[in-house]
């Protein structure tokens, strides 16, 4: 403590010539070697698994090459395996999903942090953290005793009838399927984007709203047209969030997508997800090149993931630099 | 201080001793469809014999392939038979084959949810096959309309719905209908999970069920102790003999009978499309998967003890819980075959 005492006046360029000795000693440099490592393990464990996974999916890699990303068979018995149709049905559900959750999201988190009064907005927020530890597997059963006979027997009908001539609404009607999964999706990544984008919002610093206001704007101008905007980064963050749950949501889909490897525009047509394939197969895989196939669907998983969070990346520096204001993610 | 450290040292050696020289802990994984069966047969063992004591976990056949071939466990369990390239990789790895032994037999049935439609269905063979490739689409096809007359069957497209994990229930529905169809053999063939050519999938007997009830004009196919169990309706097959055959524990068990005959010394057999004429059809053996040497004794005691009581007493424990008991040819070949075990 003594000699804390005598350093702390002549901070600045004499701090930089304390020995390495005495900063260990005040416990500085343990800190920093300490939290380092911590950090350090993220990006450890992000090789480890990539290298695992790599590892493992030697067989597959090197039988089918770059054609197993383009290949549509998944076949066991005679040992063809092929990732296409279910990156495709990965990539629909979660493309379903977001366009469903990002509007009601956005909306209700405005309503939130802008519009309510601050009891009820809390209240509201509570429920909300709920929704969001609900285990997958209850949204999961939810979704084929409630979403499916409902989109069987109401929604699937209505929208084939009045938009039946695009290609996503042809077909019958089982109730299982691509749009059933990204429903279910979508409820399950709101909560996500309500609770992110309300904290968002809520830190635009007042006296952004007060100069919109002393414009002479109303109170949904300064929302939408100053708030919001400010906000932006930030609320495009908590998308990607919901959009990285969906894309490895399993359970729920499994249960709702039908489990059938096709490609089809039509959004009633049954299909699978990576995680959903994987899940379902993985413990009676019997076969090298069969087990093997399934993990390299995990590293196919893992660089649509990369790749998608990459995106998003780029995405928030290029608004940041145009937009307005920090923003926080 | 010292004493009461002496004393919680003796106590702790003494319990060590004890508890090494009383318990012998085996354990075994594999299969789900036999699990009810084995965890009562382990727990009644465990009641007979105190001093053993047999773990069990019920991750799937190509689990306890895969977890016996490793030597992580002391036997597996799976409800289709090893395959040659399987037993040589084990016999590679080990020195030594790892050997079958029926347990219990199951089989699987076919259910139906058709609007309109409470009679019982006759399937033949070529119709199962032709629904399953996507050949027969509609309910009123002469082929599913000919043994059912009387029942007035809709002219709706078939909703075909199928397992979509792996599991030995597919493993015996796909060898059947490889058996009966030289389309299917050809395009599809057998495995835990196949490239099926239509339908949808649903997640465990749970899963098929559940869709079945809940979409019109479908039809599935779940365990037969499944179907049991939840009172679900399901249709009899034209077994070899060309009679139709509704599936229950004597007709699984009859069938596992009629295949005893030509029964190979290793008991890896396909008992689907068995000769007999009360024969169901869609039958199978489940097996546990023994190392013909272990080289520790007492296991391999334990382990012969278990299968010698299983094969004797243990069998009256199967109906109750709706598993098709072996037929008695089965087990005499087995006890001689226990005897390789060493």
């Amino acid at each position: 403590m003594s000699t804390a005492t005598t350093i702390v006046p002549s901070a600045g360029p004499v701090a930089g010539s304390r020995s390495f000795l005495s900063r260990l000693r005040e416990g500085d440099e343990i800190a920093r070697m300490i939290t380092f490592l911590f950090a350090a393990s993220v990006v450890f464990i992000t090789a480890l698994l990539v290298y695992e996974l790599w590892v493992s999916s030697v067989l597959p890699r090197h039988k089918f090459g770059l054609s197993f990303f383009i290949t549509r068979v998944w076949d066991p018995v005679f040992d063809n395996f092929g990732a296409l149709p279910f990156i495709y049905g990965t990539v629909v559900t979660s493309a379903v999903a977001l366009c469903l959750a990002v509007p009601l999201g956005i909306g209700a988190s405005i309503f939130l942090a802008e519009l309510a009064p601050a009891r009820l907005s809390d209240t509201l927020e509570f429920f909300i953290d709920l929704l969001a530890a609900v285990p997958s597997v209850i949204y999961g059963v939810l979704g084929i005793f409630i979403v499916v006979p409902l989109m069987r027997q109401f929604v699937e009908p209505a929208l084939k009838n009045s938009l039946g001539f695009l290609p996503f609404f042809k077909g019958p009607a089982y109730g299982i399927g691509f749009l059933t999964a990204g429903v279910v999706l979508a409820i399950m990544v709101v909560p996500y984007i309500i609770s992110v984008s309300r904290e968002v919002l809520l830190s635009v610093p007042r006296d952004q709203r007060e100069a919109a206001l002393a414009l002479g704007s109303t109170r949904w101008e300064s929302t939408w047209k100053v708030v919001v905007p400010f906000a932006r980064t930030g609320i495009l963050g908590s998308i990607f969030l919901a959009l990285a749950r969906a894309l490895g949501e399993t359970m729920a889909v499994s249960m709702v997508i039908g489990n059938a490897p096709t490609i089809s525009a039509s959004l009633f047509s049954p299909g699978d997800s990576i995680a959903s394939v994987i899940a379902n197969q993985f413990t009676e895989a019997t076969g090298d090149l069969y087990t093997q196939a399934l993990i390299e669907l995990g590293l196919v998983l893992f660089l649509l993931t990369f790749i998608l969070n990459g995106l998003a990346r780029i995405l928030i520096v290029t608004t940041s630099q145009r937009g307005s204001g920090q923003g926080n993610a | 201080m010292k004493r009461i450290v002496g004393i919680v040292l003796a106590v702790l050696g003494f319990a060590g001793i004890v508890w090494a020289d009383s318990t012998l802990s085996l354990t075994g994984a594999g299969a789900t469809f036999p699990y009810p069966m084995y965890s009562k047969w382990f727990s009644e063992y465990h009641k007979k014999d105190p001093n053993i004591q047999i773990n069990y976990q019920s991750i799937g056949s190509g689990g306890g392939i895969r977890q016996v071939t490793e030597g992580t466990v002391d036997f597996g369990a799976s409800d289709g038979p090893m395959t040659d390239e399987q037993l040589k990789a084990y016999q590679d790895k080990h020195g030594f084959p790892v050997l079958h032994f029926p347990t219990v037999l199951g089989g699987v049935v076919p259910t139906y949810n058709i609007p309109g439609v409470s009679a019982e269905l006759k399937f033949t063979p070529e119709a199962l096959a032709g629904i399953y490739l996507g050949k027969i689409t509609k309910w009123n096809d002469p082929a599913i309309t000919g043994p059912n007359s009387g029942v007035n069957l809709p002219g709706e497209e078939i909703v075909v719905i199928h397992r979509s994990d792996g599991s030995g229930t597919t493993y015996i529905w796909a060898d059947y209908l490889s058996k009966v169809s030289l389309e299917w053999k050809s395009k599809v063939g057998t495995s835990t999970s196949v490239n099926w050519p239509v339908g949808l999938g649903g997640k465990g007997n749970e899963g098929v069920s559940g869709l079945v009830k809940q979409t019109p004009d479908s039809i599935g196919y779940v365990e037969l102790i499944y179907a049991i169990q939840n009172k679900m309706p399901y249709g009899s097959v034209k077994n070899s003999s060309g009679a139709f055959i509704k599936a229950d524990l004597a007709s699984v068990t009859a069938a596992a009978a009629g295949a005893a005959k030509n029964m190979p010394a290793d008991f890896r057999v396909s008992i689907t499309e068995a000769p007999g004429k009360t024969a169901y059809p869609i039958s199978s053996f489940t097996w546990l998967l023994i190392p013909s040497k272990f080289s520790d004794a007492g296991k391999r005691d334990a382990v012969k003890g278990f299968v010698k009581w299983m094969l004797a007493d243990g069998q009256n424990y199967t109906e109750a819980l709706s598993y098709a008991k072996l037929p008695k040819e089965v087990v005499t070949k087995e006890i001689r075959a226990l005897n390789e075990v060493r």
